[in-house]
């Protein structure tokens, strides 16, 4: 056989014993996620007017966007949604102050297993094939349509692979690498495709570096992507998850659309920024230039993880946020966030002068805890910085790694995490 | 919306480049409003407010490559649907975005060279399902991708919501 990861996990899917780039399938689908636009799902599920979901315990709903609710509109859509999930029998529901960031909780709780179809009504789906899913985006109206039928028609997507070698230099992040190939590929260089990330570099990722990677693929515009199933994935998902887990590799002689060769050691010599207003002007911190920053966002569905905190937190420990910048981080779930206390992260981070906001999407997507004003320029660890993502139009976001997101805290602009941090350089964080 | 023989006639409101993202289409601030209507107020809000203003009944927009990526908010479509813009033309598109047109029973076009084919007051005569576009104006062809069978039926059915009810009313 001679199949990548998407086209296997499709080919099976849908029955078949094999398929090729561009075949049109209709896939079963294992695991559909929404958060607060199941509302809008909800609405389009009723005017199709089937009574009941085809399968509720397929179905996870996630509050993130807007949590607690920050309006009395927000308020009456998540009353709906819980109303909608208690009708239907939905039994994975996390509620405010239960989960967090829909993509955090879906891997923690052991929901997404290697070789599952997962559709969520989010961009940012393609998270999940960090744990080698075939995980994609859809509309809210597309999952009204999986609600109902419990299937989807997917066109296969050809794949590219990106291989890379090489020792991550201190201070250098998965966050820096992806970066770094959707600066080199374009912001549609992956659009309609698979990617499959691999190679020994890859492999010594832990697997919430991993999900930087399938993350931030989207950017590229992926429409899936991959990182291996290895001892690393396995020991991640053995306590979160029932049943067997398999093994799921391409095949020796999968065809491959264009396969890209990168050595971190060599090409990463230092941070990587996402200049405003689109994720692929990335340049190396050094050609950025003098950037004063007015805020600091670390957290988001990128990278809000333990491994990001605790590398802020020994970025900032002893030291003090700037007086012109504000300092917001957010936990990505309340299992992250009791770590993080436990581990005493939190406790050095608001010590320095940072503000915990509770798990969720918080300002990366513009809505509350955080809006910028006209003029004001924000670092942040998140993954959008399109024109007035995070506020006014007139606002600025720079895309960085949470070392780099920590030390321009304390900096009052973009600075090197090494510039902040004088004493000998700690490697990786161990967490 | 278009109708059983998938043809529309109209004028290209506005030309616009590369990479549109669905924060520009439509702003993330507004993603709590549900009612897909309402959602026309605030098309292109924050970077080109004059094209809501501007657009008739039946226009095209047309653009670059990449046209909608970005978020999966499917609201950034039924924007446009209910400006009530006659399709999207684009040299591609990111393919939630895609997807979410045709599902909402929007023509969603892909012709490489649109953006360069045509200005803003051209008036297209387009074949869906054949993948034709004409400039009446300029009289000229331009180079489209015809739609996937799938999509065709999709559009003919007025989108995924009528196609589902009528599949399940039985």
């Amino acid at each position: 056989m001679n199949m990548t990861l998407a086209e296997k996990i499709l080919a099976r899917a849908s029955g078949r014993a094999s398929v090729v780039p561009d075949e049109i399938v209709v896939a079963g689908v294992d695991l559909a996620m929404s958060h607060e636009n199941a509302d809008l799902a909800r609405k389009s599920f009723l005017e199709i007017g089937v009574a009941r979901v085809w399968d509720p315990s397929k179905i996870v709903i996630i509050f993130d966007h807007r949590v607690p609710a920050e309006s009395e509109k927000t308020a009456t859509t998540h009353k709906a949604i819980r109303e909608f999930v208690a009708a239907q029998g939905i039994e994975s529901f996390y509620d405010v102050g239960r989960g967090g960031i829909c993509h955090q909780v879906l891997g923690e709780n052991g929901h997404v297993r290697p070789g599952m179809v997962v559709v969520g009504t989010d961009s940012h789906m393609t998270t999940h094939g960090a744990f080698a899913a075939f995980s994609v985006g859809i509309g809210a109206t597309e999952m009204a349509g999986v609600w109902t039928e419990g299937k989807l028609w997917f066109k296969v997507p050809s794949t590219v692979r990106i291989l890379v070698e090489g020792e991550f230099l201190p201070w250098i992040s998965a966050k820096d690498l992806i970066l770094y190939i959707v600066g080199l590929v374009g912001a549609d260089g992956a659009d309609y495709r698979a990617v499959e990330f691999d190679g020994p570099a890859i492999r010594r990722l832990s697997i919430a570096s991993r999900m930087v990677l399938t993350n931030l693929a989207t950017e590229m515009g992926a429409k899936a992507a991959f990182t291996p199933v290895d001892e690393t994935l396995l020991d991640y998902l053995r306590p979160r998850c029932a049943g067997q887990l398999e093994r799921l590799a391409p095949d020796r002689e999968a065809r491959y659309e264009r396969t890209i060769h990168l050595d971190a050691g060599a090409e990463l010599r230092e941070p990587q920024i996402a200049c405003p207003h689109a994720v692929d002007q990335v340049k190396p911190l050094s050609l950025v230039g003098d950037v004063p920053v007015d805020q600091a966002v670390l957290g988001s569905c990128t990278n809000g993880r333990l491994e990001d905190l605790a590398a802020a937190a020994a970025v900032v420990a002893g030291r003090t946020v700037h007086p012109r910048t504000r300092f917001l981080v957010i936990p990505a779930s309340q299992q992250i966030y009791r770590e993080a206390l436990r581990l005493g992260y939190l406790e050095t981070l608001v010590a320095a002068g940072a503000m915990i906001n509770p798990p969720g999407c918080g300002p990366c997507v513009g809505v509350h805890q955080g809006i910028l004003a006209a003029s004001e320029t924000c670092v942040s660890s998140t993954n959008r910085n399109f024109l007035g993502r995070m506020g006014s139009k007139d606002s600025r976001v720079y895309l960085a790694s949470p070392a780099v997101v920590a030390a321009s805290a304390i900096a009052g602009k973009l600075a090197h995490p090494a510039a902040v941090v004088k004493e000998k350089e700690p490697c990786l964080i161990e967490v | 919306m278009p109708d059983r023989s998938l043809k529309l006639r109209g004028r290209v409101c506005a030309v616009l480049g590369d990479n549109i993202d669905t924060d520009i289409i439509y702003p993330g601030r507004y993603l709590n409003i549900t009612d897909r209507e309402k959602t026309a107020e605030h098309l292109f809000e924050l970077a080109y407010p004059e094209i809501r203003l501007a657009l008739q009944p039946g226009e095209f927009v047309v653009a670059g490559r990449n046209f909608g990526c970005g978020s999966s908010r499917e609201q950034a479509a039924a924007a446009l649907k209910y400006a009530r813009a006659g399709a999207v033309i684009a040299a591609s598109f990111a393919r939630i975005f895609f997807r979410n047109e045709i599902n909402l029973g929007l023509p969603a076009v892909v012709a490489p060279q649109a953006a360069l084919a045509c200005a803003a007051g051209d008036k297209l005569e387009l074949d869906l399902a054949e993948g034709r576009i004409c400039n009446l104006t300029r009289n000229e062809w331009i180079e489209a991708a015809p739609l996937d069978p799938r999509a065709v039926e999709l559009l003919a059915a007025g989108g995924l919501i009528p196609y589902l009810k009528r599949k399940y009313a039985a």
